[in-house]
């Protein structure tokens, strides 16, 4: 088990460090548990429903399980509008899940997410942050390949 | 024809971005040499005269918005550089930091010597986890240069939330708490990150402070629109055939914008409307397209400049359809502090998904425009207030498009 407590005693020195916290607890398990949010707790000396407040205020955190890749698909205007729901339902079918579910392997997990700030070629999908642009359903199996 | 003139983007693909040396050659830190031999009112002074306003949408005089930490005694004070990009169609910032990040530091630093503080803070959005890298290397040559002196700067990352964006919600965000924008007044400038006076401006605002101190305020006031002078940076989206950033005068029309810059529209289109400043902006149609882009121009025509972003749509797209998922968007990203805002965001996605699907009437049609209204009235901030902007433009400039979808009375 990851160390949460002394994750969050690195960064509690500073009262506004939790944001921080869980950003790296974040990089090792793409999810915060009950545990890293108690372990928040206590460490900056918040009720437990306050650090809860904070981890589930932000669409990065995550208090549910997710998977080692997370793919997170533009659904805003400009990758509307350029084909963002054909590149949704071909990874849905590549991966054989549902957005917002997570692979049984736990591998994938597919979100959807606003405007990624790449907008210069639509649509955009994000692979752990890795952004690629001008995607469609074609290129969607090449990419995949890329984390298999 | 219209050109582009560099003044933010001046070193774009000419100094390596993560090489401080390469933007001392080109200049760089000379503006705060001379910033800091001149008096903190002269600094203030030099850029409430050249007329500089936000560049984060708000377009409030940013020399007259330093006066008021400037004027209020207080042992700490922060400079704080918004660089949330949330607004969907705009990554001009980002192209501003992968460009030259040092040109901000720069302008943040001055921005700290006229205020009197000692302290800055960048808040870079969680999608830009490469440009939070790039960041923390280029604080990290300044402070080995020295150039900055005694001010700091620290970078901080947010987490997805789009309401992070308005000033006070960035600052409840920078202190590790949930990002809701506060009341107001006061305003963050008398007292804002622990209650002291702190500056919030955009990206694109301390990347034009540099010049201003470099070539002075009469200078920039020469360049494009009179009320809100110097360039905008502007990143072209959708049906649009160049997708890129550019850096015009403020007097550049939308017409050259579009099809002079932008190349005019993709696969040989017909232009039907281009939204700008943003997901919150106004939708303009054809006929609107020879006002000047500056702030009071598009504010005359019911539109805004907002973030610069501009969203290009040819006749085959659905109005009604894109409005639809706009108002997704803000039923998504409305942080429920306030009544208006997160009941009136959800009805509005209602009603609009019921219009799109063909199931609405005339009655709904006056719903949504009601609530609307409502909603620009007494929603807690600009997130809420914005949100029914494209609703309403629409209903506006393209109400056949609406009472097409109508079941038949
Ligand atoms: C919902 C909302 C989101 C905003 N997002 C941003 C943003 O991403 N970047 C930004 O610079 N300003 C944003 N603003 C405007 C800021 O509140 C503030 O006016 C601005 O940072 C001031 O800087 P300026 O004077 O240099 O424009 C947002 C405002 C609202 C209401
Ligand atoms: S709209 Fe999809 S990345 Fe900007």
């Amino acid at each position: 088990m990851l160390d949460y407590k002394g994750i969050m005693t690195d960064y509690a020195s500073r009262k506004e460090g939790i944001i921080e916290a869980y950003h790296a607890v974040q990089k090792e398990l793409n999810y915060l548990p009950k545990e890293a949010i108690k372990a928040a707790a206590e460490a900056f000396k918040i009720p437990e429903k306050e650090a809860y407040g904070v981890a589930t205020f932000y669409s990065y955190f995550s208090v549910q399980p997710r998977g080692k890749y997370i793919i997170r698909i533009c659904e805003s205007a400009p990758c509307h509008i350029a084909g963002a729901d054909e590149v949704v339902e071909a990874l849905e079918q590549e991966l054989g899940i549902k957005m917002g579910d997570t692979t049984p392997d736990l591998k994938f997990t597919l979100e959807f997410a606003q405007c990624v700030g790449q907008c210069q070629e639509t649509p955009v999908i994000t692979v752990n942050g890795k952004p690629y642009g001008g995607v469609t359903k074609d290129m969607v199996p090449r990419i995949l390949a890329e984390y298999k | 024809m219209a050109q582009e003139m560099h003044i933010v983007l001046k070193n774009r693909d000419k100094i390596n971005p993560l090489d401080i040396n390469d933007y001392l050659a080109a200049g760089g830190y000379q503006s705060l040499v001379k910033a800091r031999g001149m008096a903190q009112e002269e600094v203030i002074e030099e850029v409430k005269n050249s007329g500089l306003r936000g560049r984060g949408g708000a377009g409030f005089n940013t020399g007259l918005k330093w006066s008021f930490s400037y004027n209020i005694k207080s042992d700490e004070k922060y400079v704080i550089c918004n660089a949330d990009e949330g607004e969907p169609g705009t990554y001009k910032d980002r192209i501003i930091f992968e460009s030259d990040p040092h040109i901000v530091l720069e302008g943040m630093a001055i921005c700290g010597h006229a205020i009197g503080s000692k302290k800055g803070y960048i808040y870079c959005r969680g999608e830009y986890p490469q440009v939070v890298d790039l960041l923390k290397k280029a604080i990290s040559q300044a402070k080995e240069k020295g150039v900055l002196g005694d001010f700091d700067i620290e970078v901080r990352m947010g987490a997805g939330a789009y309401v992070c964006g308005e000033e006070s919600a960035l600052i409840e965000s920078i202190l590790g708490q949930r990002g809701e924008p506060r009341f107001k007044p006061p305003f963050p400038p008398v007292s804002g990150l622990n209650w002291k006076p702190s500056i919030v401006n955009n990206v694109e605002t301390f990347a034009n402070i540099p010049a201003i101190i470099h070539k002075g305020a009469q200078w920039f006031t020469g360049i494009g629109a009179k009320s809100y002078p110097g360039t905008k940076l502007l990143s072209l989206t959708g049906d649009v055939k160049n997708r890129v950033c550019i850096e015009v005068p403020t007097d550049t029309t939308i017409r050259d914008v579009i099809f002079h810059f932008g190349g005019g529209m993709r696969n040989n289109g017909q232009f039907k409307a281009v939204q700008i400043g943003g997901t919150s902006g106004g939708f303009i149609p054809e006929s609107l397209l020879d006002t000047p882009i500056d702030f009071d121009s598009m504010r005359k025509i019911g539109a805004t400049l907002g973030t610069g972003a501009v969203f290009v749509m040819d006749q085959s797209r659905d109005i009604v359809d894109v409005v639809t998922r706009i108002s997704k968007f803000f039923e998504h990203e409305s942080c429920g502090k306030c009544n208006p805002c997160r009941e009136g965001v959800f009805r509005c996605h209602e009603i609009m998904k019921k219009i799109n699907k063909g199931l609405a009437t005339e009655e709904d049609l006056e719903k949504i425009q009601l609530l609307c209204l409502v909603m620009e009235q007494t929603c807690l901030c600009g997130c809420g207030q914005a949100a029914p902007s494209p609703i309403l433009t629409t209903l506006k400039h393209f109400q056949e498009e609406y009472e097409q979808k109508l079941l038949p009375a």
